[in-house]
């Protein structure tokens, strides 16, 4: 075989399996559409969004997943407000400040994190942290917000602090070395020129994490509650999107309006996470000619 | 006398860097450290506002006085050193922010507030590094946006806004093209009335055309320093004569 016959191989082979993935992926989504659109010939999009009641299984039954909305978003912005100062302090500590050998244990010790599988995570929030949270406070239940939120923002850490962790090292060494030889401190040099010169790059990873813990299943079925009612604190239980999707799926009836009530909540994720993805991008992108350290 | 080296040795772990090296540097004078790749004049540069405190590993034996202190005793603050000892690097590495925040970086960190002030500096510091009327009309633009040439006249008047008394120049043309070169050494032989220059080169010529004072660099020790004229007319050293001559290096 010549070497061009070769390369023509090889050259459409990866543009064969690229393609495939690509597919794949779309038929998922054409799916994910197919089997959600219908629930509209039963209700509006505006009482499917913003209807309080999700009796799925009553007769008649009520598909309005605003309770689901809300619980999704704010377990999510909860974790956030969590993992985020921890994720960022953590990365600016490992990328600027520790020295050699606590930096190579830190970052592995993150790393580990990041692999416990989130079932693991569910389990510990179940049975550790759920009863020691209703003794402490007296709460009818520890399966509640605060203790999704807790759990997902271990979730979000480490994500949070890798991606940010990279975007700090890619500043460049002659911007700090300006930044000294121009007489600012060590903080000074952290604050105004590193961070700045990798905001770009801490976003996303910000964004990321959010959508990590937005998209999460298995520690919000776990830990949430369950409740599909619109919290009044942040110790009320909550049905979070992906949660309702998976604890329902099951006992839908095929082809019912309970089954595409839930795959038009898996439709509503889907745009949520997509939009995140979309965010993350475009600020990645947006800083990029200015010569800044991005992913 | 400004600023003294006094029998400096450095060492980046187990390999000496410098080996005894003791010069003075003039005030108000450009001073030119020559030599082949690897010769320790860079590493001379960037021991005088202590920049190679940033990497691990390193030693310094010896003194340097600035004003007869001595800059690598205990209780002096490399902070306050790097404010009087401005630096401007190989590279041009402006910040990327636009070219007022770039002047004001320094100014803001002593603590000038008053914007009258600031505006006073950002203009005189542009004005100095021959850069004002190019840029006047786009201070609020990112300095990225600038030619290689321009980046580095913006970096001169970044290190200048800090009022130094000593400006460091590590090869400050070698990313240049020539037209850029040209402009720098004017710029430099107009920054001589105010401040000590002391400038790495590995263009011979741009030594002789700068400065007044040579010292010349092999394997990290001082082989002779003199007047940039004797240097390159009757160096007293054959090495000196072979590299100048471009025998070696």
């Amino acid at each position: 075989m010549t070497s061009k016959a070769r390369e023509i191989i090889i050259k459409n082979l990866f543009a064969l399996l690229a393609f495939i993935s690509v597919l794949l992926l779309g038929l998922i989504v054409l799916f994910l559409f197919r089997e959600g659109l219908p629930i509209f010939k039963q209700i509006s999009m505006a009482q499917f969004l913003f209807g309080s009641a999700w009796y799925p299984t009553y007769d008649p039954p009520e598909y309005g997943i605003w309770s689901l909305i809300v619980g999704s978003v704010i377990v999510t912005v909860l974790s956030c407000l969590i993992a985020v100062p921890f994720g960022l302090l953590s990365a600016i500590y490992i990328s600027e400040i520790a020295p050699a050998g606590i930096k190579e244990i830190l970052k592995s010790v993150i790393e580990l994190l990041a692999g416990l599988p989130s079932v693991v995570l569910g389990f510990f929030g179940m049975v550790i942290l759920a009863p020691w949270m209703q003794e402490t406070f007296d709460l009818p239940t520890g399966l509640n917000i605060v203790n999704a939120s807790l759990m997902l923002a271990v979730m979000a850490i480490p994500t949070i602090s890798s991606i940010s962790e990279d975007a700090l090292y890619a500043v460049s060494r002659d911007f700090k070395e300006a930044s000294y030889a121009l007489g600012a401190t060590k903080y000074e040099t952290i604050v105004k020129v590193v961070i700045p010169a990798a905001l770009s790059g801490i976003s996303t990873a910000v964004i990321l994490g959010m959508s990590r813990a937005i998209g999460e299943t298995m520690v919000v079925l776990m830990v949430a509650g369950g409740s599909a009612a619109i919290p009044r604190g942040i110790f009320d239980s909550v049905r979070p999107m992906p949660a309702s999707i998976a604890a329902e799926m099951g006992e839908a009836a095929f082809g019912s309006g309970h089954y595409h009530a839930l795959f038009a909540t898996g439709i509503v994720l889907f745009i949520i996470t997509l939009a995140f993805n979309l965010i993350a991008d475009h600020i990645s992108n947006r800083f990029k000619e200015e010569g800044s350290g991005t992913l | 006398m400004i600023v003294r080296a006094r029998n400096v040795d450095f060492y980046y772990g187990a390999f000496r860097a410098l080996t005894d090296v003791t010069l003075d540097f003039e005030k108000r004078r450009v001073t030119a450290l020559i030599g082949p790749s690897g010769c320790g004049k860079s590493t001379l540069l960037r021991l005088l506002n202590r920049m190679n405190d940033l990497i691990d590993g390193t030693r310094v034996e010896g003194e340097i006085l600035f004003e007869g202190r001595n800059i690598y005793a205990p209780e002096v603050d490399p902070v306050e050193i790097r404010q009087r000892i401005g630096m401007v690097f190989q590279k041009p590495n402006p910040f990327p922010k636009s070219i007022f925040d770039n002047i004001t970086f320094a100014p803001k960190l002593s603590g000038i507030r008053d914007r009258g002030e600031i505006e006073t500096l950002v203009e005189g510091s542009l004005r100095q590094a021959v850069l004002w009327d190019e840029v006047k009309d786009i201070l609020g633009k990112s300095a990225m946006n600038l030619s290689g040439g321009q980046q580095q006249r913006l970096c001169i008047a970044r290190a200048l806004a800090m009022k130094p008394d000593v400006l460091l120049m590590d090869e400050p043309t070698s990313a240049l093209d020539p037209i850029s070169t040209a402009k720098i050494e004017e710029l430099i032989d107009s920054l001589k009335k105010r401040y000590t220059i002391i400038i790495v080169t590995h263009n011979m010529q741009q030594a002789a055309r700068v400065s007044e004072y040579t010292g010349f660099f092999y394997l990290g020790k001082l082989i002779e320093f003199n007047a940039t004229e004797k240097i390159f007319t009757n160096p007293a050293m054959k090495q000196t004569e072979d590299y100048i001559t471009g025998r070696f290096g």
